[in-house]
């Protein structure tokens, strides 16, 4: 007998160092575009602490271009893992937390201390200090768990993804029936600022936002992080699970965790941004063809930030007056994208199974 | 695998006190919120024993899938007890338990991209835990199960790629990389064609009789587990278990008690399933081998009787030759046909009006034919 037998080792850090490069070039890029021409060595004296030609060119760039490329790559990175866990949790390749009503969840959240914070007549939020930005991420948080809470809770009795998937739609046709309600009885310029946030944008984050942002979403990294033996093992589906010894309430609890935190904190800050949580996780699938969640977690994080990046570029349309909304930019771009990608796969159908 | 023979001598010995798997009283069902229980089967009292294969069978919703449901705690028991070598089956902890038992499901697995390795290597979790990757005594029981369902070769494929069958053996292999003492199984031969349920079912024969595992499976393959399965537990509409040698449930009877439907009965002397039809008549039939098996079995179908012996009467086939040159001489009501294929000899014998011209012909080929039907008289014993 030939115990020696090896199992086939596939590399897979080669892609993960490509994605990694990738992610560091487009966020240069994003630090280099803007409507304000500056130098690439003027960029690199700034960033390294040193005096620039321009006091200007320092503040645009450390106030506006670095702190909203580093939200664009923390949100990006986020939905995309919250998508993956969501995706594998539910065995639904059309999962993402959108679809489930976790957005429209923290969407509620925000609303309710937004427009619900001018109907108590409290203005806290006026000041937009650390606690007015605690209180809008706890608020979309709560909001993201609550609809996550409230899905499982149903979803554990129905045990079928398709109902699953009409009780989270339910749920945000519920939720954005509240908004509305809380919209018509709101006064104009906290519905604007409603508005504003809704479209989705990552220049609106300033650091002290970055403050509760980052180790909120590296929280919800850090439960991820203990999670990929779980989610491969959640791929057999529930009950195969439990009988290789998973506690499936708890893993259940973990994974919804993770992504309420992910996906909850992104919203707040920068508003419900769809698509990047459903695509860019079958992207990473169908790119390093592969269903094991110790390559796909850091490849989503990092294809989801490259995403983001990218979005934030074409968003800020170099040379144009205006900014576009992020949620156009993501699906009008990506969508195709992503079907050339599926389209070009020989075996696509299957790598889209979850 | 010696040890494992040792080992299972030893329990047959004991084996009274070893039962891998017992219940008792046990209950099964389901308890709807604020309704009266359903109940599938009550009053189980059931054992498995180490190194032995155990085939649950039983007509479709009787709930064969509920009670192996309910044996690998993934649904409760309505009431009664189940233990598992010696213990109580709720006293055991997630982890205890895959690490005596695993399971095959009939669920669908949509793994995507997955290789076989690392399908197999998922029935590691239960020695790796939430963290820890795998080590190298992980990678030698992926190989080790992989061997064992005779896949070693399907090593690198992705799971995708594989057939049914191929599939389903992956699977178990998954179940053995998990180390269980007990393999159960859910209707593991459902898609998979004739060869593809043999080779399954004997695979798992020779992890019951040559590793000593206890094998429990459910399958709707009726003549495999009666010619396989060490102890079958026959399932009845009325919820209750009779178990047994295979032999013993055909023998007292309960088999056909089980099956039989209006049309279909349990053929006690070939274990296998008939239409029940009205005999259309008796023939005689004389052959040997392959073309009295199969002849017999064509006549059955069209609803003969067969007989070795009989009266004038009936119609008598005899079967001369062997493999391509097989010939059929029939010998109806006076009127000698000799046929090339049991197709024709069926067509002729349900044909009750022989033309005069076929009659001439085939009497005259009959005749010609006579002289090596006799060489070969002394060949037609049976």
């Amino acid at each position: 007998m030939d115990d020696s037998t090896p199992l086939p080792a596939r590399k897979t850090w080669p892609a993960l160092l490509g994605l990694a490069g990738l992610l560091v070039l487009v966020f240069c890029a994003s630090l280099l575009l803007g409507s304000a021409r500056i130098p690439v060595v003027q960029i690199l004296r700034i960033l390294t602490g040193q005096p620039a030609a321009n006091q200007n060119w320092t503040y645009i760039i450390l106030n506006f271009r670095l702190v909203r490329s580093l939200t664009a790559l923390l949100a990006g990175a986020a939905l995309a893992w919250a998508g993956l866990q969501m995706q594998t949790l539910f065995r639904n390749p059309l999962a993402d937390p959108f679809i489930l009503g976790i957005n429209s969840g923290a969407s509620f959240g925000v609303a309710l201390v937004v427009l619900g914070s001018g109907l108590a007549g409290a203005s806290f939020l006026a000041g937009l200090g650390v606690l007015g930005d605690l209180s809008l991420a706890v608020a979309a948080s709560l909001g993201a768990a609550l609809a996550l809470g409230i899905i499982m809770l149903v979803g554990r009795r129905v045990r079928s993804n398709t109902t699953l998937l009409i009780l989270g739609l339910m749920f945000g046709y519920a939720t954005s029936a509240l908004v509305s309600l809380l919209i018509y009885f709101s006064a104009p310029e906290r519905i604007q600022a409603y508005t504003l946030w809704s479209y989705g944008s990552f220049s609106g984050v300033t650091w002290s936002q970055m403050r509760v942002m980052l180790p909120v979403i590296l929280l919800g990294l850090l439960v991820l992080l203990a999670l990929p033996n779980v989610l491969n093992v959640l791929l057999l589906g529930e009950d195969y699970a439990k009988t290789m010894g998973l506690n499936a309430n708890r893993a259940r609890v973990f994974i919804l965790l993770s992504a309420s935190l992910l996906a909850g904190t992104v919203t707040a800050f920068c508003g419900p941004i769809g698509f990047l949580g459903v695509a860019v996780p079958h992207l990473a699938r169908n790119l390093l063809h592969t269903a094991d969640h110790k390559v796909l977690i850091p490849a989503v994080g990092l294809m989801g930030a490259i995403a983001a990046v990218l979005a934030d570029i074409f968003a800020q349309l170099p040379g144009a007056q205006f900014v576009l909304p992020i949620n156009v930019v993501t699906s009008l771009f990506g969508a195709p994208f992503v079907l050339w990608i599926i389209l070009r796969q020989r075996k696509g159908g299957t790598t889209f199974s979850v | 695998m010696d040890h494992f023979a040792a080992e299972k001598g030893r329990d047959d010995i004991f084996s009274l006190n070893t039962a891998l798997l017992s219940t008792k009283e046990l209950s099964i069902g389901y308890h709807p919120r604020g309704r009266f229980a359903l109940v599938l089967a009550k009053g189980l009292n059931l054992a498995i024993q180490p190194g032995e294969m155990v085939c649950l069978v039983g007509p479709n919703g009787v709930g064969k899938s509920t009670l192996l449901r309910t044996l690998t705690r993934l649904q409760q028991p309505l009431s009664g007890e189940i233990s598992l070598e010696g213990r109580p089956l709720k006293a055991y902890s997630d982890r205890q338990l895959a690490n005596i038992v695993s399971v095959v499901l009939t669920v669908p697995v949509q793994t995507g991209a997955m290789r076989v390795e690392e399908l197999v290597g998922l029935g590691r979790f239960p020695f790796t835990g939430m963290f820890s990757g795998l080590k190298p005594q992980d990678h030698q029981a992926i190989v080790e199960a992989l061997k064992l369902v005779g896949a070693l070769p399907l090593m690198g494929h992705f799971v995708y790629e594989l057939s049914d069958g191929e599939r389903q053996r992956i699977l178990i292999a998954r179940a053995l990389a998990q180390e269980p003492r007990l393999l159960i199984l859910d209707e593991p031969t459902a898609f998979l064609d004739v060869p593809g349920r043999v080779s399954v079912m004997s695979l798992l024969v020779g992890l019951a009789h040559e590793h000593g595992k206890g094998v429990l499976t459910s399958t709707h393959d009726l003549d495999l587990a009666l010619r396989i399965a060490d102890r079958v537990w026959l399932m009845g509409q009325e919820g209750s278990i009779v178990e047994g040698a295979p032999e013993d449930l055909v023998i007292s009877g309960r088999f056909g008690l089980a099956f039989d439907r209006p049309n279909v009965r349990f053929d006690e002397t070939s274990g296998d399933f008939r239409l029940n039809e009205q005999a259309s008549g008796s023939v005689i039939l004389r052959a040997e081998g392959l073309a009295w098996i199969w002849t017999k079995r064509a006549l059955n179908r069209a609803g003969f009787n067969v007989q070795e012996a009989g009266s004038s009467q009936d119609a008598l086939v005899t079967a001369v030759g062997q493999g391509k040159q097989t010939r059929w001489r029939l010998e109806k009501a006076g009127i000698i046909t000799e046929h090339e294929s049991i197709y024709s000899l069926l067509m002729a014998l349900n044909d009750n009006n022989l033309t005069a011209g076929e009659e001439q012909y085939s009497e005259q080929f009959a005749r010609e034919k006579d002289d090596r039907h006799d060489k070969n008289e002394h060949g037609h014993s049976d």
